[in-house]
């Protein structure tokens, strides 16, 4: 990339992803205002633009949201139809470009650069990925374009929903310096709290602060990072392929848990499910953590790292008991368990320390072939025996 | 009481001592020393999983028995120059001089004090420097996740007139054999004690003394080991559970073995391992008379060095954890290393040479399971 302000990115957003998605499964949901959330006490975790009026956000608790929006439909998460339409969709993207970034299931950066002379400028490349990503999946979605990647996002969320926006270099400080802080990147509630003590509001206001005094604030990068973005300057490149940090799984209790035998099944759950997951895709996890959160929506994690990569149920499911039992609650009413497995490395990358008179044929094989059955006959189909009640 | 003691002795005596204080005590008379003043002073002090005594000269103006504070007495021991310290009882306080500082101590409730379990009767007796040599080469195969704590020990095994120690993390495994003298010939009994409550003590084992060790016979209930040296005791409770067979990992025969020169072989890998992490394999290939060291893959860093050894019979090609090569490379002590190989996937013996050309002994065995890459 020789000169990064001729650098062409779209920021792609799927516009309330899961709930567009429920939607199109189920046309009678059509011009009613849809919350996807799972169970009574889990949190939306979309809402389309009919329920967002009554001002149901994501991450809001679902009883809450209920409360605020009493005809709204709540339906359950489909996450292997949501990851389906996802898959469709970054092969769409992947198209156009090989500089595809996924951020998530719904949006990724892709640096379309060198493809002009291919498609046409950026904004003909986004009509014609949203008239493709329409006509495929019949779901919409918003496109910002812009020279970098901070910007593109900003754009692609300021014409929300079903929108395209182009910001060119010589338009930038006229659109970003009226923003708020809290829309700089890694400006959150803690930070933006800071920032309004020192009088900064906007982002021209810290602009126009000197960059020292954003660093005894808020520390060398952090501080020294705002500063830059509050330019407009973003020098990271869209980078592709990068594989998925974590993989996880938690689970929202119905009514809250205190019997640590219950929670450890639960967790023993969890782990088949997220470690299943880590299998089918051929990676192993270096790190593994839990997350508590107790009655009151205080929440702890707790990891460790081993010393050699594990994908294993059982391998796993040790080390996460290990980090539950060392957090020593004594009846803690808890309302959420979560397990997530990080530093994933491909199973070709990883070497496995062989043990004295380990079996040749052990956990790893018989997990190997409850996987396979897993597939043909569906998840849950073979168990250990502790969760055959569920 | 009052009393006055030379710095190094006293330096030496609560440095002994205190290995056995806890960070977080049940009560707070254990995070103090147990001073008694008679004919001699004698310090203790206990976590109650091990406690530790010692005696040594000073002069006794007025005996008596205090507690005090354990780690404040081993800093400031510590801290003082090497000229005589006296200590004086006054009331509630012990007053600490030495030249021209002067520490006061507030004194612990001793009547609070738990009771020490009693030393054993002595089993038999082995020169201690032979004894600590022995732990350190079997100690650093232990296990040193506390979740897995029968790995966490040593293994000992009593035979008449043989010790066997033996440790293993599951990935290695050390095993030692030396003789020593039973008090009672046809004596057989085995135990399992923490590494790290071992290794501590070995660290005052050095010289040639007679140490005694005590341990009740396998039909006992008493779950205690004793060490006891001229002027310095140690008793620890044993850990439950029962240590893994190893026995049968023993091979008795190698499908290829090698013979290299310690020091050549420890520098190699240093070098070679300097490309990865601790735990990214480092690859051997044994080849007719040398070996070829690789690390790193891909992308990454890469080094490879290759040495000239004497070797007999298949090539083989095998990955190791450097770092557990090279703790079994130090612990041999000889100047060369006999490896026997059983298979790619199968343990090698790591044993020690005086000479290219002896014979192997059976005194030192260290197994080390390799690595495998994934299909």
């Amino acid at each position: 990339m020789s000169d990064i302000n001729h650098s062409t990115i779209l920021h792609v957003d799927m516009d309330a992803f899961y709930a567009s998605v429920s939607i199109r499964e189920n046309p009678k949901l059509k011009g009613k205002p849809v919350v996807v959330g799972a169970g009574a006490r889990g949190v939306v975790l979309s809402a389309n633009y009919q329920a967002r009026k009554y001002g149901i956000k994501a991450a809001m608790p679902v009883g809450r949201a209920r409360r605020l929006a009493p005809n709204a439909i709540f339906v359950s998460p489909d996450h292997e139809k949501y990851s389906e339409v996802s898959d469709s969709v970054m092969a769409i993207f992947r198209n156009y470009t090989p500089y595809v970034e996924p951020l998530s299931l719904d949006e990724a950066f892709l640096d379309v650069t060198g493809v002009k002379k291919l498609f046409g400028s950026g904004i003909e490349i986004a009509q014609k990925i949203r008239a493709e990503i329409f006509a495929t999946e019949q779901i919409t979605c918003s496109v910002g374009i812009a020279h970098n990647k901070f910007i593109a996002k900003l754009a692609s969320g300021h014409c929300k929903p079903d929108g395209l926006l182009e910001i060119k270099p010589e338009q930038m400080l006229q659109f970003l310096h009226p923003l708020p802080v809290s829309a700089i990147w890694g400006v959150g509630p803690a930070t933006e709290e800071q920032l309004t003590r020192l009088g900064l509001r906007t982002v021209f206001d810290i602009a126009n602060t000197p960059v020292n005094t954003l660093i005894r604030a808020l520390g060398d990068a952090a501080g020294n990072s705002l500063y830059e973005l509050s330019w407009g300057r973003d020098f990271r490149e869209v980078t592709i392929d990068e594989p998925d940090k974590s993989i996880s799984a938690a689970e929202t209790f119905s009514s809250d848990l205190e019997d640590s035998e219950e929670i450890l099944r639960e967790l023993l759950r969890l782990t088949e499910k997220a470690t299943s997951r880590m299998r089918a895709r051929a990676l192993m996890a270096n790190t593994i953590s839990i997350k508590v959160r107790f009655a009151d929506f205080k929440t702890i994690s707790k990891s460790k790292t081993v010393d050699l990569p594990i994908s294993g149920t059982q391998e796993c499911y040790l080390v996460a008991k290990k980090l539950y039992e060392s957090l020593k609650l004594d009846r803690a009413r808890i309302r959420l368990v979560g397990i997530a497995l990080e530093n994933l490395i491909d199973q070709s990358e990883s070497v496995e320390q062989l043990t004295l008179g380990q079996r040749p044929v052990g956990w790893r094989q018989a997990e190997a072939a409850i996987d396979d059955v897993s597939e043909k006959f569906g998840q849950g189909s073979v168990r250990p025996a502790r969760l055959l009640n569920d | 009481m009052k009393f006055e003691v030379e710095r190094d002795l006293l330096v030496d005596a609560v440095n002994w001592v205190s290995r056995s204080l806890s960070n977080r005590p049940i009560s707070t008379a254990l995070l103090g020393i147990i001073i008694e003043a008679d004919k001699s002073l004698h310090f203790s002090a206990s976590d109650l999983e091990s406690s530790t005594k010692t005696e040594i000269p000073g002069s006794v103006q007025q005996p008596g028995k205090v507690l005090v504070p354990g780690r404040l007495l081993a800093e400031i021991s510590r801290s003082l120059p090497n000229k005589p310290i006296s200590f004086t009882l006054d009331g509630t306080r012990v007053n600490v001089v030495s030249g021209k500082s002067k520490f006061t101590l507030p004194i612990l409730p001793i009547n609070e004090y738990p009771n020490l379990p009693n030393m054993p009767t002595t089993t038999g007796e082995i020169n201690s420097g032979v004894f600590a040599n022995a732990i350190n080469q079997v100690a650093v195969a232990a296990g040193k996740d506390d979740s897995l704590p029968t790995l966490t020990g040593v293994y000992i095994e009593i035979n008449e007139n043989q010790i066997t120690l033996a440790a293993t993390d599951r990935y290695r495994l050390a095993v030692k054999k030396l003789d020593w003298k039973a008090k009672n010939p046809n004596f057989k009994t085995h135990t399992l004690l923490r590494a790290r409550t071992l290794s501590e003590a070995a660290k005052f084992l050095e010289l040639n003394q007679q140490l005694n060790i005590s341990l009740a016979d396998e039909n006992s209930n008493e779950k205690l080991i004793g060490f006891t040296l001229p002027k310095k005791s140690l008793i620890s409770r044993v850990l439950d559970g029962s240590f893994p067979p190893f026995q049968h990992l023993l091979p008795n025969s190698f499908s290829s073995e090698a013979t290299v020169e310690i020091s050549v072989f420890l520098d190699a890998v240093r070098r070679v391992a300097l490309v990865t992490d601790k735990t990214v394999p480092l690859r051997l290939n044994f080849t007719n008379n040398s070996i070829q060291l690789e690390a790193g893959t891909g992308d990454e860093a890469q080094a490879s060095e290759s040495i000239d050894i004497n070797y007999k019979g298949e090539a083989i090609n095998i990955a190791f954890n450097p770092t557990y090569l090279t703790d079994g490379l130090n612990a041999l002590g000889t100047k060369f290393a006999h490896i026997g190989f059983t298979g790619a996937n199968k343990p090698a013996i790591l044993t020690g040479l005086d000479k290219p050309d002896a014979s192997t002994t059976d005194t030192y065995k260290y197994l080390l399971m390799p690595m495998r890459y994934s299909a």
